[in-house]
């Protein structure tokens, strides 16, 4: 069923000359190419269908739509027959009426008759065109065959399928290929017998469905509907925001019932997903009112102590005191904070204030420190800016896609449909990647080339790529002479056109064939439009900052910058990374990537914040967690991140974390880095507050507020009373007033405000006085920094490296199912899909060791020790295992060493060396691991037990 | 702070500037990339390594750079 709001076009808009025809004696104008059902709905009318809809091509199978057109014989359906110059078109006759009438009827008689039986109720379509065309009941009767009596398959936890109210109009089939790119659906089957199935009729729940929801969107009558609306029923009004999951960031209009949410439904107008959704987004949403919400602040004088219920004055009063009790004794430079790249921009941008002006110190620093903070230095760098170059859109432009370390079809799942759809229809594709992942081989999509390259190669990777392009004379002279600085671009030819850096000489190091090498770089160089597309893949190294400077060097080279369809994106892990960042949360910067040691942007915060800003750089998460162990970091207020789970070598962050004095925790759930705090204030989900999100694209979008917060206050408000408590005023009444001040000492910021966003939708920064609307595509005609630099990336081997002792290279990723650390999927029904993390092995590593999927096995590192249940495949390659890092209890990061980016600390999350074993019993770690897992869970439901006595 | 940790930090920085400026001119590169991401605490413990060990444990590159590196302020 659609969105409330949607006023349905019938089939998709086209983008031809204008073309003007006559409907119902109307004159109409519209692109070449649409369709007379769409042109009769953007000038008001409405012809009756049910098999079309705008978001999918004309399929011509129900025969509602029909109409007639003069000079022409018989009766066209107006889905399938596009406009022409001067056509005289007419909608409405007798014999139409007669004609949709039989139609409707046909159909009734193999649909329930009652609305109320229908579960789309009064908005099952199928009634709404037999109420429109005067059908009461059919006169066929209802005595024939039917398939009234089909079993329904409520297998997946979101949506169920009755065949009974199906009229196999096929909408869910094509939404599945067409939107999805699954191809899960098809129609089994012919005549009388054809029916609706997914995969081979195994059941929604055991087939290759994604449950993306474009099926059940898309379904005219009551076949496919969410069991939300089956639960609470139709909803009575729409609030758009913005998902809180990946860096997607895709819009939503939420359908909601009082604070209740019915459903989520992808906003067509969204910039960033136009209408479509994942699992997560559209259905993941119930950990919002899950029963492990923290809804009460809590205290404790040491972590080993139970919890104390108090009130929200009390709870600040007590952090604010402890927080100047240990600057006093440790002096001003031992407190901090991290910031959340799940909060807002607002949300985010206090954080970052209370510690520079509340505390007076400059140790803040963000989760992306942890996943993409080399492309901040990179891009910076290279380019002038720290972002991504394009809107997603432009993908639509791209002939040539290149991804390197990034699994779009599980991090980033709407991207992922619109590259897919892409591709069908004829992009090529080079994916460099140590696993198999969907997007090299899925139906319908195979990529020109993977190159499988060993985990901690990408730099020798991407010199070789460029040696190709240099000595091949595949360089864009003219891009390069008018657009880069000379003298580095001659330096860095030189240097990728060594020998050393050729296929053939990197083969040793990378394990890709050289052929395929060079394959790739002809391909990107010559193939048109070349677009890259990146993850963590890239970033999660200890040259990660080196291959953001490779990629941007490669796209420099091959003129791929400046316009639609080219640029380098990474696509970043959480809703708001990129706007965290822009927020200043990172120790050495400021808003808008301004070092704090420049005196001039210095006393512009100054002046508006009323305190002298240390100009010194503060400590980043890890050094954070360095000093702890040293004794010269004591406090840290931490909002809505989980470095216990999410950072590496858990067991040296939570020793950091026990040597505090004071931990401060905000968030929704006792995560695990709650455990070692002393302070807990509860967080409010994106459903419960105001403010913004900024997305891969540097899409700023509105996250609006559905519900009242859990716990009586949103994250912005607890950050202002936690400032006032440390004595520093912040006097805002609205998330719009910060960003009003963020706008008035933020360049890029500048021409924002709500009310913009509100009219437009979204906006990309940067948005000025030069760019009043915002900045789809950067570095047109110009490089940020003026002339884009070339860098010399030298190959350097990892320090982590495999030998007798820890033979395999270990990767981590995530699923689609699930989302990082998983404290809000593990919490929803996601969990049925995927309820553990698992060992990729490949069948040559696990016959070596006895091993087969299912089985426990030991997985050692130089770091610690976990164990994991097995799963034998050759999405890997020999030599390589892979996990996530969603359940806490697995102690992925158990194993992570503490190897790091040069250039930001970035740990290196994508090779770590490691021996495999069959085991029987978990591992010291994980035993010790549930011992205090208990002990904590306990104290939590003591407490709980308190507030609710 | 643990200096063997810092050590290796700043050897891997010295990998890069040494490759893009030289290995005559990478101290200076070094320097600027200390000076401008670590935190006063961090680089006190560098200088005062230098101070102590001379280069031990460093790349010469990075010795350099530390010795040229100010007094960081005191951290209170």
């Amino acid at each position: 069923m659609h969105s409330l709001l949607h006023h349905d076009h019938g089939t998709p808009a086209a983008s031809g000359q204008p073309v003007t025809l006559f409907i119902d004696g109307a004159q109409v104008t519209v692109p070449e190419g649409t369709s007379i059902m769409r042109a009769a709905a953007v000038a008001g009318g409405a012809i009756p269908k049910l098999c079309a809809t705008d978001t999918l091509r004309p399929y011509g199978s129900c025969r509602l739509c029909l109409v007639e057109v003069e000079g022409q014989r018989g009766y066209p359906a107006s889905c399938t027959t596009l406009v022409a110059p001067g056509m005289k078109v007419r909608t409405e006759s007798d014999k139409l009426a007669q004609i949709r009438r039989g139609v409707v009827e046909l159909y009734l008689t193999d649909h329930p008759q009652d609305c109320r039986e229908c579960k789309a109720g009064v908005r099952c379509e199928l009634h709404q065109m037999a109420e429109q065309l005067g059908v009461k009941e059919p006169r066929y009767g209802l005595d024939g065959a039917s398939h009234q009596c089909a079993k329904i398959d409520d297998s997946n936890p979101y949506f169920s399928f009755d065949p009974a109210a199906c009229i196999v109009c096929s909408r869910c089939v094509r939404a599945c290929g067409e939107v999805q790119g699954t191809f899960a659906l098809t129609i089994d089957g012919r005549g009388f017998a054809s029916k609706v199935v997914a995969s081979q009729d195994e059941g929604f729940m055991e087939s290759e469905c994604v449950s993306c929801g474009a099926c059940v969107e898309s379904c005219p009558t009551g076949a496919l509907t969410e069991k939300s609306m089956q639960q609470i029923g139709m909803p009575e009004a729409v609030v758009n925001t913005t998902c809180a999951y990946c860096g997607v960031g895709c819009s939503f209009d939420a359908e909601v019932k009082g604070q209740e949410v019915v459903r989520m439904v992808p906003s067509r107008a969204g910039k960033a997903n136009r209408g479509h959704a994942c699992v997560k987004g559209r259905f993941a949403y119930t950990y919002a009112t899950h029963e492990d919400r923290i809804r009460t602040p809590m205290i404790r004088k040491k972590i080993t102590d139970p919890w104390t219920p108090v009130s929200w004055e009390e709870a600040f009063a007590y952090a604010a005191s402890e927080f100047r009790r240990i600057q006093e004794k440790y002096g001003r430079a031992s407190v901090g904070g991290i910031t959340s790249s799940r909060c807002t921009n607002e949300e985010t941008y206090l954080v970052q204030k209370l510690v520079r002006a509340a505390l007076g110190t400059n140790n803040v620093d963000t989760c992306a420190r942890v996943c993409l903070s080399p492309t901040g230095y990179g891009l910076k760098s290279t380019m002038g800016e720290s972002a991504g170059t394009q809107a997603f859109d432009s993908i639509m432009q791209s002939d040539v896609v290149m991804i390197i370390g990034a699994n779009p079809n599980e991090g980033h799942p709407v991207f992922g449909s619109r590259l897919k759809r892409r591709l069908r229809d004829g992009a090529r594709l080079i994916v460099a990647d140590p696993r198999e992942t969907e997007i090299v081989r899925s139906p319908h999509i195979q990529a020109d080339f993977h190159l499988q390259l060993r985990p901690g190669t990408n730099v020798a990777l991407i010199n070789s790529l460029a040696h190709v392009v240099v000595t091949e004379g595949l360089v864009n002279e003219a891009f390069v002479a008018a657009r880069c600085e000379k003298e580095p671009f001659e330096r860095w030819r030189r240097f990728v056109a060594e020998p050393r850096n050729s296929p053939e000489a990197m083969e040793s190091v990378t394990g890709v064939p050289a052929r395929l090498v060079r394959g790739a770089a002809r391909l990107y160089a010559t193939g048109g439009n070349g677009a890259i597309y990146y993850g963590l893949g890239v970033t999660e190294h200890s040259q990660g900052s080196t291959m953001v400077m490779g990629i941007a060097n490669l796209a420099m080279a091959t003129g791929n910058l400046g316009r639609e369809g080219v640029g380098v994106n990474p696509l970043r892990g959480q809703n708001n990374v990129q706007g965290s960042c822009d927020m200043g949360s990172f120790p050495h910067e400021l808003p808008g990537y301004r070092h704090i040691s420049d005196d001039t942007v210095r006393g512009e915060f100054n002046g508006a914040w009323g305190v002298e800003l240390d100009s010194e750089p503060g400590l980043r998460i890890p050094n954070m967690l360095e000093a702890a162990l040293d004794g010269s970091f004591k406090a840290l207020y931490v909002q809505g991140e989980d470095p216990a789970q999410s950072d590496p070598n858990t067991q040296h962050v939570t020793a950091g974390l026990a040597a505090m004095e004071c931990v401060v925790v905000q968030d929704i759930f006792l995560n695990e880095t709650a455990k070692y705090a002393h302070v807990l204030f509860p967080g409010s989900t994106f459903l419960e507050k105001d403010g913004t999100f900024t997305n891969s694209e540097r899409r700023i979008s509105r996250v609006r507020k559905i519900m009242e917060p859990l716990a009586g206050l949103a994250d912005w408000e607890v950050t202002i009373r936690f400032a006032k408590a440390l004595g520093y005023e912040m006097n805002y009444s609205h998330p719009s007033e910060i960003m009003d001040e963020i706008a008035r000492l933020t360049p890029t910021f500048a021409g924002v405000t709500y009310e913009k966003i509100d009219r437009e939708g979204s906006i990309q920064w940067p948005c000025n006085a030069e760019a009043p609307l915002g900045t789809p595509t950067m570095h047109v005609g110009e490089f940020v920094r003026g002339k884009g630099k070339f860098f010399i990336t030298e190959y350097i081997p990892t320090r982590e490296k495999a030998n007798a002792r820890f033979p395999l290279l270990l990767t981590t990723g995530r699923v689609l199912t699930q989302y990082n650390v998983g404290a809000q999927t593990r919490r929803t029904p996601n969990s049925l899909w995927y309820d553990e993390d698992r060992l990729e092995i490949h069948p040559q590593d696990a016959e070596d060791r006895g091993v087969v999927t299912g089985d426990w096995v030991g997985v050692t590192s130089r770091a610690g020790e976990t164990v994991l249940r097995a799963d034998v495949t050759d999405r890997v390659a020999a030599g390589v295992v892979y996990t996530t890092f969603h359940f806490p209890e697995s102690g992925a990061n158990v194993i992570t060493t503490e190897n790091s980016d040069w250039a930001t600390n970035c740990p290196e999350y994508k090779v770590t060396a490691v021996q495999v074993v069959k085991v029987q019993q978990p591992s010291a770690w994980q035993k010790r691991f549930q011992e205090q897992h208990e002990q904590q869970m306990k104290f939590l439901k003591a407490a709980q037990g308190e507030t609710h006595g | 702070m643990d200096i063997e940790h810092l050590a290796d930090m700043a050897n891997d920085i010295a990998n890069f500037f040494e490759s893009e400026l030289g290995k005559e001119e990478a101290h200076k590169g070094i320097r600027l990339h200390i000076s401008r991401y670590w935190d006063p605490r961090m680089r006190r413990a560098i200088i005062d390594h230098v101070r102590q060990h001379g280069d031990g444990g460093l790349r010469p590159s990075v010795a350099a750079a530390v010795r040229g590196l100010p007094e960081p302020p005191a951290v209170t």
